[in-house]
């Protein structure tokens, strides 16, 4: 994992600067760099794209990514999206496969609540901070 | 030998550093009164002697000298001088060294011009600066040595990964640490404080260049490294949430909350508590930051774990500084007033909402970024971005950008919202226009759409402080706010355009064929072999045109081959018009020999970075209204003082 450390922004480029043998093997899958036909359909295809990550990089989605399993990913998902699937059905499905990992929204899980406390507790935070503040601020 | 006296010079600055601190400590005592006088030059002789081992390490890079390691892991005697350069900081041990030497330098400068504290604050400053330093020299020193020599002597180093081989990144991690650095120093000055009680106007007054100045470079750091993501990757995203993004942001959240309470603070004697702890907050996100960047914690805790001294010990250190901060602000707190009070509704009072809002969006990022560490410390892995990010963030960003249109306008302590509500009829007309132009286009998502029609009425209203001034005579601060806060509506119409209106097309297509993305018409007219320094490429030529009569331009994106270390990457190509950028990204050759191109039209995209550098430039203008001020403030009392001598000869020669 040497290659992820030396440089400030580089976790953000690992897939698109693979070693150049893994790079010639680009994913040939049907899907991988071609866009569906049916406009309407291809861009419910890449908002889905732009939430599930790619399992070889650091910190890309598949729809930025050029590693192979990002190809193949992409490919899944238009031709399921062409089929008539639902984006959340196939998110579900790659969710069971690959685990939450693979999905940039993360889900309401046992695991996940506090992510969706959070903001809760900081708009209870912010209210009391700011009602003390002007409580006692505004008594003059 | 360069290396060695590069490593000497760390070893003394550290000692220095430790001098600094012992003797600001011992000086605040009664018994130890005498050290004062030698504390402000140690720190600088401490910043001079970082400085000649950075030089030193960049001296070694120059000569690529193969037998200092860091050299052989990271440079290659084929690279151009520019990247030798900016290759000795594009790695831990070098940017770690470059984070001291801003540092020490910055305590320099400190200690030689800053004045107007009393000086017992100022020694308190300066030995709270040297303890943070102290922490780092020890962590160059003990766990990442960056002259360490090797043996034997490798043939030719490993190189550069050839995504950092951009001019752009090579003064990315400077400009970041410039400012994470800045904000240590502010740290400093909020310690000193508390430690002296002295949070006042004064303490405020000294501390505001250099959060400005963090700032500012915070702000071009991040704006630079959204471009650079933005045409080096090649698939025109400019902002991911990723861990290493979010870590330039949180100092860049907290900073511009403590830029606006420190004001506050400086003109108002307001907000004493809370300016203090906004400045400890600051650096420990600079802090957190360079923990995530720098330990390999977010490759993997695995990885982390297997490797841990550096992690560990940036870790000690930040747990050291953080907790010694807040257990010093706890202790203080007590008696740090509030200083003046104000009503709800007043300049400081929008101040303070939108300093809460900042808050909690920092609030948002940091959980969001260290939570799947959590979760994966417990055995499950799971990933946060945008679609977490986006609403949250909004979530507390609408209203913050509701408050920043209204906010300048109102009077400071007290004053009535009806006296500011005919002005802020026009935003608020533009606000619904934004809405309804948006809903009736259709398929527009609702951040997008918030955000367009919220810039538009902030775009307005941001000029709206210069209503009915005589613009000649309007005080540069005055002039920055403006600018800053239209460099944000900019910013932001950027955003929402950029995602609401790009058109991607993905094509093969044959030599000699066209094919059109929004209103271009892209023919692929060759794909030439070229050769640079380190690297072959292959090099489309594509001829693009804007409608139907637009003049015909040409545009060139490679697919390059690195061979030291091997890499490819896809240089896009970009062509700008007023309304956006066509960016173009050349891919494989297919089977049946035509060739992979990725297109986009992206209306208004400019205007993201356009925007940041206004942001950066208004954070300019503030800071040169009020050095300008302070030294015409200095030279006003040394003339009065020169007068009153000149008098007093007079006077005595009278007589």
């Amino acid at each position: 994992m040497k290659r992820l450390l030396p440089a400030f922004l580089l976790m953000l480029g690992p897939c698109t600067a693979t070693p150049a043998l893994a790079q010639q093997e680009k994913s040939t899958a049907a899907f991988a760099y071609r866009q569906l036909d049916d406009a309407a359909k291809e861009q419910e295809a890449r908002a889905l794209m732009e939430t599930l990550r790619c399992l070889q990089c650091q910190g890309q989605s598949i729809a930025d990514s050029d590693a192979p399993i990002a190809g193949s990913m992409r490919s899944l998902v238009r031709e399921r999206i062409a089929a008539g699937e639902k984006p959340e059905a196939i998110r579900a499905w790659l969710i069971e496969r690959y685990g939450d990992y693979v999905s940039y929204a993360p889900q309401f899980t046992r695991l996940t609540w506090p992510l969706f406390a959070i903001p809760l507790v900081l708009v209870g935070l912010a209210a009391l901070l700011l009602r003390g503040r002007f409580r006692r601020g505004g008594g003059r | 030998m360069t290396a060695e006296l590069g490593l000497a010079a760390l070893w003394l600055a550290a000692a220095l550093a430790g001098l600094q601190l012992l003797a600001g400590a011992l000086a605040l005592t009664d018994r130890g009164a005498m050290l004062a006088g030698i504390v402000r030059p140690v720190a600088v002789v401490q910043g001079v002697l970082a400085l000649v081992a950075f030089l030193a390490l960049i001296a070694v890079f120059a000569d690529t000298d193969l037998s200092v390691k860091l050299v052989a892991m990271n440079s290659h005697s084929l690279k151009p001088m520019i990247f030798k350069i900016a290759g000795a900081w594009g790695n831990h041990e070098g940017s770690m060294l470059l984070w001291v030497t801003v540092m020490g330098m910055a305590g320099g400068v400190v200690a030689l011009i800053e004045r107007r504290l009393p000086e017992p604050a100022m020694l308190a400053t300066l030995a709270g600066q040297a303890f943070v330093s102290l922490g780092f020299y020890a962590f160059l020193l003990i766990a990442s040595n960056p002259f360490e020599r090797l043996s034997p002597v490798p043939e030719e180093g490993n190189g550069l990964n050839p995504l950092l081989q951009d001019l752009g990144l090579a003064f990315h991690p400077p400009t970041l640490y410039l400012g994470y650095v800045g904000l240590s120093v502010a740290f400093s000055f909020a310690i000193g404080a508390l430690v002296t009680r002295q949070v006042g106007p004064a303490f405020a007054r000294a501390m505001r260049p250099w959060v400005l100045g963090a700032w500012i470079f915070l702000t071009l750091g991040i704006t630079a490294g959204s471009y650079w993501a933005y045409y080096e990757l090649g698939w025109g995203g400019w902002w991911f949430w990723d861990p290493v993004e979010n870590a330039s942001l949180m100092p860049w959240l907290a900073a511009t909350a403590l830029l606006h309470s420190v004001s506050v603070l400086a003109s108002r004697d307001a907000l004493r508590a809370w300016t203090v702890m906004l400045g400890v907050v600051a650096f420990s996100m600079s802090m957190i930051g360079t923990f995530l960047v720098r330990s390999g914690i977010l490759t993997s805790v695995h990885a982390f774990a297997v490797d841990p001294q550096r992690g560990s010990f940036i870790l000690a250190l930040l747990a050291i500084n953080i907790g010694g901060a807040l257990t010093l602000f706890a202790l203080r707190a007590g008696t740090v007033s509030e200083g003046e009070r104000f009503m709800p509704v007043s300049r400081e009072g929008a101040l303070v909402f939108n300093n809460v809002m900042l808050s909690a969006i920092l609030g948002i990022v940091l959980f969001g970024t260290l939570y799947p560490l959590v979760a994966e410390a417990m055995g499950a892995k799971v990933s946060v971005g945008p679609p977490y990010f986006n609403p949250m963030g909004a979530l507390f960003a609408v209203p913050m950008l509701v408050v920043l249109a209204v906010g300048p306008l109102l009077r400071w302590r007290r004053d009535r919202f009806s006296r500011v509500r005919r002005l802020l009829v026009i935003p608020a007309m533009l606000v619904g226009t934004g809405v309804i132009a948006m809903v009736a286009l259709g398929g527009v998502a609702l951040l997008p759409t918030l955000g367009f029609a919220l810039a538009l009425g902030l775009g307005w209203a941001s000029v709206l402080p210069l209503k009915g001034r005589n613009l000649r005579r309007t005080p540069l601060p005055i002039w920055g706010m403006v600018v800053a806060h239209f460099g944000i509506a900019v910013s932001l119409l950027g955003m929402s355009c950029e995602s609401a209106f790009s058109i991607e097309k993905l094509v093969a297509v044959k030599m000699g064929d066209a094919t059109g993305v929004g209103p271009w018409q892209v023919k692929l007219d060759a794909v030439e072999p070229m050769a640079g320094p380190n690297w072959t490429a292959l090099e489309a030529r594509l001829l693009v045109r804007y409608g139907d009569h637009g003049k015909v331009m040409q545009l060139d994106p490679q697919s390059r081959s690195f061979w030291a270390p091997p890499q490819q990457t896809s240089e896009s190509a970009l062509l700008t018009r007023w309304n956006g950028q066509l960016y173009a990204v050349l891919g494989g050759e297919a089977d049946d020999g035509r060739w992979q191109l990725r297109l986009w039209w992206k209306p208004f995209v400019p205007l993201i970075w356009l925007g940041g550098l206004l942001i950066a430039l208004g954070g300019v203008l503030a800071l040169f209204g009020r050095v300008a001020s302070d030294l015409r403030r200095i030279f006003a009392r040394e003339k009065i003082a020169y007068r009153r001598g000149r008098i007093a000869q007079l006077e005595s020669s009278r007589e």
